[in-house]
């Protein structure tokens, strides 16, 4: 164990190290351990990944309304002969650029952009891959001043609905409302050590437990991990965790894998079928059976009866 | 309505009669509302009819102390959870309403408030009946975990299906109205109106002036600033909510 006088900083890079070397040999981690992980420095954010996945990739930048967030990387690349559209939150591979992106914290811009890349995804028939890795949208001045909550809630409403394929992998960090702004897709996919919750720890600590230092203790309550929400049915698969390049190569066969799957079938297909999953979300008792009322629904629209 | 009563106002501090509307005549703070006296403002005298009563929450996350907290807070305020959904109509119109309470837990939105809101939504589409909600929210409900983030996801893609049946969606935001539910179906409304002088926003005052590390500007994600920002249609007092409800449903509605 780390000794007590120890600077916490400190404590926490050794702690790092000491479960990366444990995961050589495949041990459980706790949730902490994969809350420390998820945010490592030096771990593969959206752009290396991109980077190592496609055989060429162009950058589209703006929202066409406001201005250019470099927290949100979104942009056109070549997958195994495909065209597809990328989008991902970007938190910066050192401290200058962590700092010029806002350590990967979205203003409403960054939504816009990606909700633009993703309509004109659809306009050209290519698929989407979303990878997330943000501990949250930014909460600031400005960010509520150009309705960051309105921003994420029309990715929400236009993704649930998008006629093309939607791939998402949360690759670090899952933060609340800022991930599933671009975490709406037909299949959700997280890496070993990444977390998805609805606050982070910290703020989980300080508000139910009223004691900020109890985050370790929130973060195993929560069931954030790739493992719990395997379990619950909220992600399709865990993909594992190896060297940077060979993770890179298993999202990739995911991604050649789902678009020869999904890019055959016919687009109301695809947003029936998530429309459905969306809908079955949520444990209540004396609930009522909603199966039928959707089907219904389903004939009485436009786009996808 | 309810008879005059003395109340301490949060905002002023006064105590003061807060009247048939409960609104306090010095800062014109608008206090929360149950139910029922909701209903009244706007619904015509008894054509409220709820739908799916019986629903409660669960454990989703087997979180310890949750389901005591779920009893404590149906004890203190008579509800099953933080909203309420049924049919009504409005000067004879028939409507399908969602009404949020913040005195059940915040206002939170956990399993039981994103399936109501859903299925209240769904039954406008099914029928082509206007929806009409009330919102009143602290944002998600954290006690269930991922659960309650996937409330936002399961809302904002039934405020889609209301799009592609071109049925009309109304939002009325009132104190407060933060978080995860400002970022889904609240901000989805064809039409988007506001109680005077309700917060308004993602994250909470606190939260952003913890970031910026200064105190927010006065009036800062308020109803007025909404409007001025252009988030909102418009600001609605209480007294005017029949007549502007009535007139939404009337304009809203498709003739052959």
């Amino acid at each position: 164990m780390a000794d007590k006088k120890k600077p916490v900083l400190q404590e926490t890079v050794e702690h790092i190290e000491s479960i990366l070397s444990t995961s050589q040999k495949c041990e459980p981690k706790s949730s902490w351990d994969c809350v420390l992980l998820s945010r490592q420095s030096g771990r593969p954010g959206a752009k290396a990944f991109i980077t190592m996945i496609c055989d060429q990739f162009m950058e589209l930048h703006g929202d066409r309304t406001y201005g250019d967030d470099p927290a949100m990387i979104g942009g056109i690349g070549m997958v195994g002969g495909r065209a597809v559209t990328f989008i991902g939150n970007r938190k910066g591979a050192n401290f200058r650029e962590n700092v010029s992106c806002n350590y990967g914290m979205s203003n409403p811009e960054g939504y816009r952009k990606a909700l633009r890349l993703a309509k004109q995804a659809e306009k050209f028939g290519r698929p989407v891959v979303c990878f997330i890795d943000t501990p949250g949208a930014y909460p600031g001045l400005g960010s509520e001043e150009r309705g960051i909550g309105e921003a994420i809630a029309q990715n929400l409403k236009v993704f649930s609905t998008l006629r093309t394929p939607v791939l998402c992998f949360i690759i670090g960090e899952g933060g609340s409302g800022g991930a599933l702004g671009i975490g709406i897709g037909d299949k959700l996919y997280m890496l070993e050590n990444a977390v998805y919750s609805v606050i982070t720890p910290e703020g989980f600590a300080s508000i139910l437990l009223r004691d900020p230092s109890k985050a370790q203790e929130a973060a195993e309550a929560m069931k954030m991990t790739s493992r719990h929400l395997k379990e619950f049915g909220v992600i399709h698969d865990i993909i594992e965790e190896k060297s940077p390049e060979e993770t890179a190569q298993l999202i990739k066969e995911t991604i050649i894998r789902d678009l020869d799957n999904l890019c055959s079938k016919p687009p109301e297909h695809l947003v029936r079928y998530r429309l459905k999953k969306i809908r079955g979300i949520g444990e209540v008792s004396g609930g009522k059976e909603w199966w039928q009322p959707l089907l219904e629904v389903f004939t009485k629209t436009k786009s996808f009866r | 309505m309810s008879n005059e009563v003395l109340k301490r106002c949060p905002q002023c501090q006064k105590d003061v009669q807060v009247g048939e509307h409960k609104i306090c005549p010095y800062c014109n703070f608008h206090f929360p509302l149950t139910v029922a006296e909701r209903l009244a403002l706007f619904a015509d005298e008894g054509s409220f009819k709820e739908m799916s009563s019986g629903m409660q929450s669960m454990n989703p996350i087997s979180l310890a102390g949750y389901e005591e907290k779920l009893k404590e807070n149906q004890k203190k305020s008579s509800l099953s959870d933080a909203a309420t959904i049924g049919r009504c109509t409005v000067e004879g119109k028939p409507v399908v309403v969602g009404i949020m309470s913040f005195a059940f837990m915040g206002g939170s939105m956990g399993s039981v408030v994103g399936e109501k809101i859903t299925q209240a939504m769904i039954e406008g589409a099914l029928n082509g009946d206007p929806v009409v909600i009330f919102t009143a929210s602290g944002g998600a409900r954290m006690q269930e975990g991922i659960f309650s983030l996937m409330q936002m996801a399961k809302t904002a893609s039934a405020a889609a299906l209301l799009e592609e049946t071109c049925t009309p969606l109304f939002l009325v935001l009132t104190n407060p109205t933060t978080g995860g539910v400002t970022a889904s179906f609240a901000m989805l409304g064809d039409v988007i109106l506001a109680e005077p002088g309700a917060i308004i926003g993602f994250a909470g005052p606190r939260v952003i002036e913890g970031t910026i590390g200064e105190k927010l500007p006065e009036g800062f994600q308020r109803s007025e600033f909404q409007l001025k920002k252009g988030f909102i249609d418009s600001i609605v007092e209480r007294k005017k909510l029949r007549e502007t409800l009535s007139f939404l449903i009337e304009t809203h509605t498709r003739r052959a």
